[in-house]
């Protein structure tokens, strides 16, 4: 039994260490409920990313309703000219260009928050800096050799890797080099929209789906008392 | 006279038709032994399921397409545009997890109490067989959203097949129907996931059913309950499945219901173990994820496969570890039924079995380090030794008196008041309570008592402890 | 198991509680089971009003274009057709439309907003057959009493050019028109009723 218990303590120290391993990702803070937000959002999304990414699944329409904003005005605010509000999140360019310039096509956008997760979203669009070995010259710390150029550059500004020496051993540090048109906040506050527009992308009912929870939770408490009532009545006859 | 008409017809129905002869047989007129636990209520919890997935399944089959360029497509449509769609693929994955869950669950009560021994040799067969056609059907399930874990999951798992010397290549070309993981294979593994398996199972389902109530149920107590019957042939430990059985069930189903919407409804993905992060990429044949692992129901077996190093000796360690359960009736040699009354030395060996069997499933979700290899392997080992030694050590094992009649258990709600005033004790009364005459001892004015506490878990882990000598 | 003593009246309250709420829990189930068949938000998108650029037709042609996946016509009526078709009433079921569907707009005896275009939907009110396109006159096949209208190939129905039903054929009223409006002379858009008008 001893043994056992020592093995398994073994086992988990060692995958606690594998664990370590992984990229520090930034915390990303997410509320879907900040319809605000999710408005900024929207608005950053068409401007910086509808170029080159689609996010397909999603339909204006889905927009003007859950932000509660009127239908007209997601159209002439957030959608690019002559879109419809029944019109999907589609990209303008070209699938073939897109190979061409890239080396490969841009994803889909609607649910890379579900596979890649919020934080990751976040720490990869804030951790760019320059590396003039790539083809575009910006390299990125969270996805190496990253095939997107950084579209928010203008924003945030130029940053250099620093290598730093610490007791943990050595890892890169990125430094701002030059300053961006948003401060420091403004940028985190911007990069935070985006990714919390994209999570909502991914499940746009999520909000809806957990307001609903609490009724169907509270409904089958009351199925379960009344059942319980039932069945200790009956089993009176048993005892 | 409405209600003499409404009669006739049941009349002229009855007399056609032996709807309440089979009512009588299975239902009020099937005796249950009376001791059933909370162990006992994963049988009619898999029905539930089962009637679950089919109903989401049908509605999702009206929206979903068979086809590699429109699959994934149509799953995000159901997630999205479809009214209540997301709803309805929600309790159809959360369900198919369920599904598992209480499968294993029922599968360890039968282990635990000896329920596949004689006479119920062919009840755990066809258990078996309804275990293996769900690990089909949701293997082919799994396929259908077309996500990359989708993909590369099937296009790792039929390539196992490959590994059976001869026709092996040939074989999984043929499961495949293509040179990879195709729409060819998309499409057949649609109809057998809509169609044929959930045949299959409806069928085993019932034949289960009707073997079990034909020798009728075992007990904690891993006796028959037919030895002693009262002059009616009524067994005297037996009660009515209806109504006794039925209301303590659907107690059952509305705790079950509560722990199953609240994950449908908060944590439909369950961090990634019931709907997988990787999923939510449409399946690509150029590009394999990092890091590919099944979902978790699926990870013990997966866990023995690559515990072993060597390609076709994997696969049939995995499959074996399956096999030997279909032989479990016959590997136990040891009479006595329910674990109650076995050996400490075979309670231990279930015990080293059960944290086998949940670390393998752990490690199956892990990236194969060597240390994970080699847990991997000790744990293989205890695996098959809890069942391939079974023939040695459960011959000779120091039983203890089997009781005549079943022993009655005070369930757990009808402990908790007492457990309750043991581990809290009287506030002190406030000078305003004692003046106040609607002052009471309740709930609300007790506090908890640290020594109460440590009086209870102490008792607890001696008798944890003693429940394994 | 002795059953004396037992409360039965407890019991029947119970059970009639617990099948109460087990029959609402269905009951709230099944909305989502059976609303998950509406049309979809996909549906309703294909369903969205479609603009028609009618400058370039020519009078007396038809056109097709698909709104909710259903055939619309456009004709546009020749000053003949529009004689003709105030002659007709007397062989009509509902010359004056009064059963029929249409939006108010184009309850008059051509049922259009504007006499020579008329808009209405392609599908027989008998059992939704697409009725041929018939503008000659007396033809062969139809005999000597047919004006030109649309002809219902399925089950033989008779429509005149303003989509009204004839008597003694198995449709029951005249051909639906959807909502449409003239966003200018050459523009219209169906499935979009005309702005209200100020008194």
């Amino acid at each position: 039994m001893k043994t056992l218990i020592t093995l398994l303590l073994l086992a988990s120290l060692s995958f606690g260490a594998n664990a370590a391993e992984d990229i520090h990702l930034q915390k990303a803070r997410i509320d879907i409920n900040d319809k605000t937000s999710l408005l900024r959002g929207a608005k950053h999304f068409v401007t910086y990313c509808l170029g080159c990414h689609s996010a397909k699944y999603m339909r204006y329409l889905r927009i003007a309703l859950d932000t509660g904003v009127n239908e007209k005005v997601v159209l002439k605010e957030i959608a690019p000219e002559g879109a419809s509000i029944y019109d999907q999140l589609h990209s303008a360019m070209n699938k073939h260009d897109a190979e061409k310039w890239f080396g490969t096509q841009p994803p889909d956008l609607s649910l890379i928050a579900r596979s890649r997760g919020q934080d990751w979203l976040y720490s990869y669009l804030k951790s760019y800096y320059t590396d003039t070995k790539r083809p575009f010259g910006v390299n990125n710390l969270i996805f190496p050799d990253t095939a997107m150029p950084n579209p928010l550059w203008q924003l945030q500004g130029e940053q250099h890797a620093e290598q730093r020496k610490t007791i943990w051993g050595e890892h890169a540090e990125l430094v701002l080099a030059e300053e961006g048109s948003l401060s420091e906040r403004e940028f985190d506050v911007m990069v935070n929209d985006l990714v919390n527009f994209l999570v909502y992308v991914g499940e746009p009912i999520k909000v809806e789906r957990e307001s609903m929870g609490k009724y169907v939770l509270l409904f089958f408490s009351i199925f379960f008392i009344l059942a319980y009532l039932l069945k200790k009545e009956y089993w009176k006859d048993i005892h | 006279m409405k209600i003499g008409r409404f009669a006739q017809t049941g009349n002229w129905i009855l007399a056609r038709f032996p709807l309440a002869k089979v009512w009588e047989e299975h239902m009020t007129h099937y005796y249950a032994p009376k001791n059933f636990n909370i162990w006992y209520f994963f049988g009619s919890l898999a029905l539930l399921v089962l009637v679950n997935q089919f109903v989401t399944g049908i509605l999702l089959t009206m929206n979903y397409k068979p086809d590699a360029k429109l699959a994934f497509d149509s799953v995000e449509y159901i997630m999205r545009d479809v009214h209540w769609g997301w709803l309805i693929r929600y309790m159809h994955s959360t369900g198919a997890s369920a599904f598992f869950i209480v499968v294993y669950l029922h599968m360890f009560r039968g282990v635990m109490y000896g329920s596949f021994k004689k006479p119920r040799e062919l009840i755990w067969i066809f258990g078996m067989l309804i275990f293996v056609c769900l690990m089909a059907e949701a293997f082919m399930g799994y396929l259908l959203p077309w996500g990359q874990m989708s993909y590369w999951g099937a296009q790792v798992i039929i390539s196992l097949f490959s590994a059976i010397p001869v026709i092996g290549e040939d074989l999984s070309l043929w499961v495949r129907g293509d040179y990879v993981v195709s729409d060819a294979t998309l499409n057949r593994f649609f109809a057998f996931h809509v169609i044929s398996v959930p045949l299959v199972l409806v069928m085993l389902v019932f034949m289960h059913i009707v073997a079990l109530h034909e020798v009728g149920s075992n007990n904690p107590d891993g006796i028959e309950i037919k030895k002693y019957k009262d002059e009616n042939g009524i067994p005297l430990d037996g009660i009515p499945f209806h109504p006794y059985y039925t209301v303590k069930d659907i107690v059952g189903v509305a705790v079950f219901l509560l722990f199953f919407a609240t994950v449908i409804f908060y944590m439909p993905e369950m961090g990634g173990y019931f709907l997988e992060h990787a999923n939510f990429i449409p399946a690509d044949p150029m590009k394999t994820p990092e890091h590919i692992a099944p979902v978790w129901y699926f990870t013990p077996f997966y866990a023995i496969l690559r515990a072993i190093p060597d390609k076709f000796a994997g696969v049939i360690g995995m499959g074996g570890a399956i096999v030997v359960l279909f032989l479990l009736p016959w590997l136990d040699r040891n009479p006595v039924k329910s674990i109650r009354y076995r050996s400490g030395f075979y309670k231990k060996a279930l015990l080293l079995f059960v944290i086998s069997f949940f670390c393998l499933g752990y490690l199956g979700t892990q990236p194969a380090t060597p240390t994970a290899t080699l847990f991997a392997r000790i744990f293989t080992v205890i695996y098959f030794g809890f069942f391939l030694l079974m023939p040695l050590y459960t011959r000779w094992e120091k039983t203890k008196p089997v009781p005549q009649r079943v022993t009655e258990e005070h369930g757990f709600d009808e402990q908790l008041p007492a457990l309750l005033e043991e581990i809290t004790e009287l506030k002190p009364a406030t000078d305003l309570e004692i003046g106040d005459p609607a002052f009471r001892s309740s709930f609300f004015n007790r506090r908890p008592n640290p020594d109460g506490i440590v009086k209870v878990i102490t008792r607890l882990a001696k008798n944890l402890k003693e429940s394994l000598d | 198991m002795i059953n004396e003593g037992v409360d039965k009246s407890k019991r029947q309250f119970l059970t009639s509680a617990l099948t109460v709420v087990g029959a609402v829990g269905t009951g709230y189930l099944a909305v989502p089971f059976l609303s998950q068949m509406q049309p979809s938000v996909k549906a309703m998108a294909a369903g969205a009003p479609v603009t028609v650029d009618i400058s370039k037709m020519e009078t007396g042609q038809l056109l097709r274009v698909e709104w909710r996946g259903k055939p619309v016509w456009i004709l546009n009526r020749t000053p003949e057709v529009l004689e003709t078709l105030k002659s007709l009433d007397s062989q009509l079921r509902d010359p004056k439309s009064e059963e029929s569907s249409q939006p108010e707009a184009s309850k008059n005896p051509g049922r259009s907003i504007k006499p020579e275009v008329f808009v209405a939907v392609g599908l027989c009110t008998h059992l939704g057959c697409s009725p041929t396109f018939r503008p000659e006159i007396a033809p062969h096949d139809l005999g000597e009493n047919w004006k030109g209208g649309f002809f219902c190939p399925c089950h033989g129905s008779w429509f005149d050019l303003a989509g009204r039903v004839y008597q003694g054929v198995p449709a029951p009223t005249n051909l639906e028109i959807p909502p449409y409006r003239y966003i200018n002379d050459t523009q219209i858009i169906v499935g979009e009723a005309p702005e209200e008008k100020g008194a």
